[in-house]
């Protein structure tokens, strides 16, 4: 049995539904992110893990514990769950220093003077913040202050961590050294975690599993390799970097890109084609080569170096493919034809 | 080489520098003339003895008086209890709306802000009608229920009192607290409170150790701003505590500018009062400012999510109920008796039909030149101060926040003057200056605006000058420098780039600022009662003489007018703001 367990739960403001029976099962120790456009409610899941909000439909439980039960009405409140959490804004108290944000979630657990000390310090050291135990958190940079704030969760020594976008305001070379702290902390204590992102790359490396969101709904669960090299959903492809979506349409044995009389010499599987007889062939720019034998033809319409890449704009048909080769392999001039060979094709219905 | 010549910096730099020079000049001759020449002529009175020269062993004597003596710790007491009670119920207020799930939230909001329209004087008059010990009405009523119950001598209220005060004070002032406070709890991180949560506090543990010490800069500054207006505060001890012999300075001072009718002599030991007022208002900002220097956390999240409430459950109706039972008793219940008692054809009748008449009103109104006059004054020395302290306003703050000229530091500490100067000592302060006392120096000219409406303009526009200020440099913050800078790089000369490119964008401060003055200067007393003549009196004024005349009828018709006045201002500020914001 999987140790967080989120059992078809959904959550509605007013009649807008922000999660939508979501059901997810995380192993205890996992790093799993939710990764999705702004709106989608991963935040929402997350708070509704954490206790902040109820829950209209489902249940939560972590361990052997029920958290929510929507059909029970039971909800233990957040104070009570023992969870570390961490917020965007870093939400550090400004009018405690560094040493007693930490010491905070210990004092309430009344714990001996002495063993708060140690544990404190030893979030500190693990947060490399023992040179600023007794400074005010306000002159910390921001990524001073975040280390505060994953301290302060990690002080209890909790088994389960949620972090919203914990990165997010930081300066980017900050943020990939925090993400490998993240991970490391992981490693030494072995806490499960849920980390909200939107963006792909953070939670390609951080994640053991990913979980793409859309409007309130799983769009796919894998790990990131999985999500990179099979996206489930043409939504999940154009999420997960650059994309070409080349619409097609069957006439009779052959498919063929919309305004284009050449087919595509490509096998397409027969069950992406709806009632409409259209579908799309998903590539990225990068893992298209050219070549004479290639699967359709199109006109160099614009050829555009990008220091280490050339950017290529084809038309096919009615439509433009986007190609990108590193700048020192040769390639077609603006006005000439090519032939266009997808590596890693994908299908997709319309 | 004719382009490089104009082009070179030092002609540029002495070209703005003259209309830099310019603007600063008028800006602290503004300020001299009507804050610090006043307020320096008290501390110089206060000390100057004539014949003795400079004397401090005298200022002692004149606080070790009993009657001062008294003043002061009155004033003290009064100030620190209204404040305390004001924090404690504007606190609770604003946490109620901001964080709790009470229903009707934005009305709510609106609710506790109401009590700002009514002035304290006019509360105080109606809380003397309904709980004069022996014929308010509250307490009349309360005896025929004892009688029915059969409690002989039941307890009743008498609002003169120490007690009195403070409540009728507190009813009126607590949303300085409630504005800062709601304002705080509202812009504050949710997260703030969210991480100490999860962390494993509950929420009265929370609202302990992390909200109520965030916002407690917010809870002080608001609480000081309540305790200087409480200290320099006229109507409401004129009203309810002279009687029994309650006595404060503001009083005092009126007292002794009263019997001195312009003369000196009898004035020094107002000046000394006065420099204890302005001292103790000294101290207080500079507290204020302390804290929050110190104190203002950045605790203003980014991404905000609404902050969790706290579920009222059982007392969410109960709560809501108590708060329109509070706003409809400290502010509907003496509104009402204020209009009612208007309308009465004697002051004790019972308040039934047969008993009233619309005479009073229509008398002053139509017929009793004193009200007439009044008002009038009241609507033209309002309208003119409104005028001039909102021009004279963006000029200063204009120099203040925009303008990069040498000698702005001193031009910065003078705008600081007329937040705590309280009003009784300006009024004072002009009537030294502009009393007739003194000659200008070098001019041998003798200026004497005693008893004319010029003085109480004087004063207005020193008493209103913070507003102003205020307003026009928190709009004028908001116009970027770069706005300015491309006006003028595109050839626009000083004098044009302010017209067609700041006046715009700090119009709104503008009209914040003229509806800030205008509608409290219709309804001033303690400046004016310091100041008026036989001719000169104001609405604020001829309501405090007509009860002071034992006119209660009349007093209480001329101040449910001035209450329509005030509505219908109020309610126009609203319209015209609301369509501003669409
Ligand atoms: N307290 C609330 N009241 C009303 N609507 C809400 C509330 N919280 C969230 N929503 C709505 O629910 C939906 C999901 O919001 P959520 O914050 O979970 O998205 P998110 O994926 O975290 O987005 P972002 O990347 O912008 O943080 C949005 O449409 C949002 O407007
Ligand atoms: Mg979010």
């Amino acid at each position: 049995m999987s140790y967080i367990q989120l059992n078809g739960i959904t959550r509605r403001f007013g009649n807008v539904t922000a999660v939508d029976n979501l059901t997810l099962h995380i192993e205890k120790g996992e790093c799993f992110s939710m990764l999705g456009p702004s709106g989608c409610g991963k935040t929402t899941t997350l708070r509704m893990v954490a206790g902040f909000e109820d829950i209209d439909e489902g249940e939560i439980r972590v361990g052997d514990r029920l958290l929510s039960s929507h059909k029970e009405n039971f909800y233990l409140p957040p104070e009570k769950r023992d969870f570390g959490m961490v917020f965007q804004a870093f939400a550090v108290w400004p009018h405690m220093s560094v040493f007693e944000n930490i010491a905070f979630p210990l004092r309430l657990r009344n714990l001996s003077a002495d063993e708060i000390r140690s544990r404190t310090t030893e979030a500190l050291r693990n947060t490399n913040l023992l040179d600023d135990a007794d400074i005010s958190p306000m002159d910390l940079s921001g990524g001073g202050k975040q280390r505060v704030a994953l301290a302060r969760a990690l002080a209890l020594n909790p088994d389960v961590m949620l972090l919203d976008e914990p990165l997010s305001s930081l300066d980017p070379h900050l943020r990939e050294e925090m993400r490998f702290e993240i991970k490391d902390l992981q490693r030494k204590f072995g806490f499960s975690i849920l980390y909200v992102t939107h963006d792909q790359s953070e939670a390609m490396a951080l994640s053991d599993r990913i979980m793409v969101m859309r409007a309130g709904h799983v769009e796919q669960i894998d790990t990131p390799l999985n999500i990179y090299r099979k996206p489930a959903s043409k939504f999940v492809f154009s999420f997960i970097g650059l994309s070409n979506f080349l619409k097609v349409v069957k006439s009779g044995d052959a498919v063929k890109p919309t305004g284009s009389d050449d087919a595509v010499n490509l096998p397409a599987p027969a069950d992406v084609f709806g009632q409409s007889s259209a579908a799309v062939l998903a590539s990225r720019p990068s893992e298209i080569d050219f070549g004479d034998d290639g699967h359709v033809r199109g006109l160099v319409k614009r050829r555009t170096y990008l220091g280490e890449i050339v950017d290529y704009a084809i038309v096919v048909g009615d439509q433009e493919v986007r190609v990108q080769k590193t700048a020192r392999s040769p390639g077609p001039g603006p006005g000439e034809t090519c032939g266009l060979k997808f590596l890693y094709p994908h299908w997709y219905p319309e | 080489m004719n382009t490089s010549v104009s082009n070179s910096p030092a002609l540029r730099k002495t070209r703005s520098f003259g209309a830099g020079e310019v603007l600063l000049v008028i800006s602290i001759a503004i300020l001299v003339i009507v804050v610090v020449v006043p307020v320096a002529l008290i501390f110089f009175n206060a000390m100057w003895v004539p014949g003795k020269g400079f004397n401090i062993t005298d200022i002692v004597d004149v606080l070790s008086e009993p009657e001062t003596y008294e003043a002061l710790t009155n004033s003290i007491i009064i100030a620190c209890g209204t404040t305390t009670m004001s924090t404690i119920v504007g606190t609770f207020f604003a946490w109620l709306v901001t964080r709790t799930d009470i229903p009707y939230k934005s009305f709510m909001k609106m609710l506790f802000l109401v009590p700002f329209m009514l002035p304290s004087f006019i509360g105080a008059l109606a809380w003397k009608m309904l709980l004069n010990e022996r014929i308010g009405y509250i307490n009349n009523w309360l005896r025929s229920l004892y009688d029915v119950i059969g409690i002989a001598d039941g307890p009743v209220f008498n609002i003169y009192s120490f007690h009195g005060i403070m409540m009728v004070e507190t009813m009126y002032l607590f949303p300085f607290v409630f504005i800062q406070v709601s304002g705080a709890l509202e812009r504050m991180d949710p997260t703030l409170e969210e991480s100490a949560r999860i962390s494993g506090a509950s929420l009265f543990t929370i609202t302990r150790k992390i909200t109520i010490p965030l916002v407690l800069p917010s809870i002080l500054s608001g609480a000081l701003l309540i305790m200087l207006y409480s200290m320099a505060h006229f109507g409401t001890v004129a009203v309810l505590g002279v009687q029994v012999g309650i006595i404060n300075i503001p009083y005092l001072i009126y007292q002794h500018i009263h019997q001195s009718a312009g003369s000196f002599a009898a004035i020094r030991t107002g000046t000394v009062l006065a420099a204890v007022l302005v001292v103790t208002a000294a101290i207080i900002m500079w507290t204020q400012n302390k804290i929050l220097s110190r104190g203002r956390y950045q605790i203003i999240g980014g991404k905000s999510f609404r902050p969790v409430e706290v579920k009222l459950r059982g007392l969410r109706i109960p709560l809501f109920v108590f708060s329109i039972a509070y706003i409809g008793f400290t502010i509907a219940l003496p509104t009402i008796t204020i209009f009612l008692v208007g309308g009465l054809k004697t002051y004790g009748l019972p308040l039934v039909l047969e008993n009233m008449t619309w005479d009073n009103y229509h008398r002053a109104l139509f017929v009793n030149p004193q009200t007439q006059r009044a008002i009038w004054n009241s609507v033209s020395l309002g309208l003119s101060a409104a005028v001039i302290t909102m021009f004279a306003g963006v000029i200063i703050s204009y120099v203040i926040v925009k303008m990069k000229v040498r000698g702005k530091g001193i031009l910065e500490f003078l705008g600081m003057l007329p937040f705590s100067v309280p009003g009784s000592v300006i009024a004072l302060g002009v009537i030294l200056a502009w009393g007739g006392g003194h000659t200008i120096p070098f001019t041998g000219i003798q200026i004497n605006l005693y008893n004319t409406v010029w003085i109480i303009l004087v004063a207005y526009i020193a008493r209103y000058m913070a507003l102003s200020l205020r307003a026009n440099s928190a709009a004028l913050e908001q116009v970027h420098d770069s706005l300015i800078e491309a006006a003028r790089a595109c050839g626009a000369g000083m004098a044009q780039s302010l017209r067609d490119v700041v006046l715009p964008l700090v119009r709104p401060g503008m009209i914040a600022a003229f509806f800030l003055i205008f509608l409290p200067a219709l309804r001033e007393l303690t400046v004016s009662v310091m100041l008026y003549g036989t001719n000169t009196r104001t609405i604020g004024v001829e309501i405090y003489v007509l009860n002071e005349d034992g006119a209660t009828v009349e007093s209480a018709a001329l101040a449910g007018i001035a209450l329509l006045i005030i509505i219908s201002g109020q309610v126009i500020i609203e319209r015209l703001t609301g369509v501003r914001a669409k």
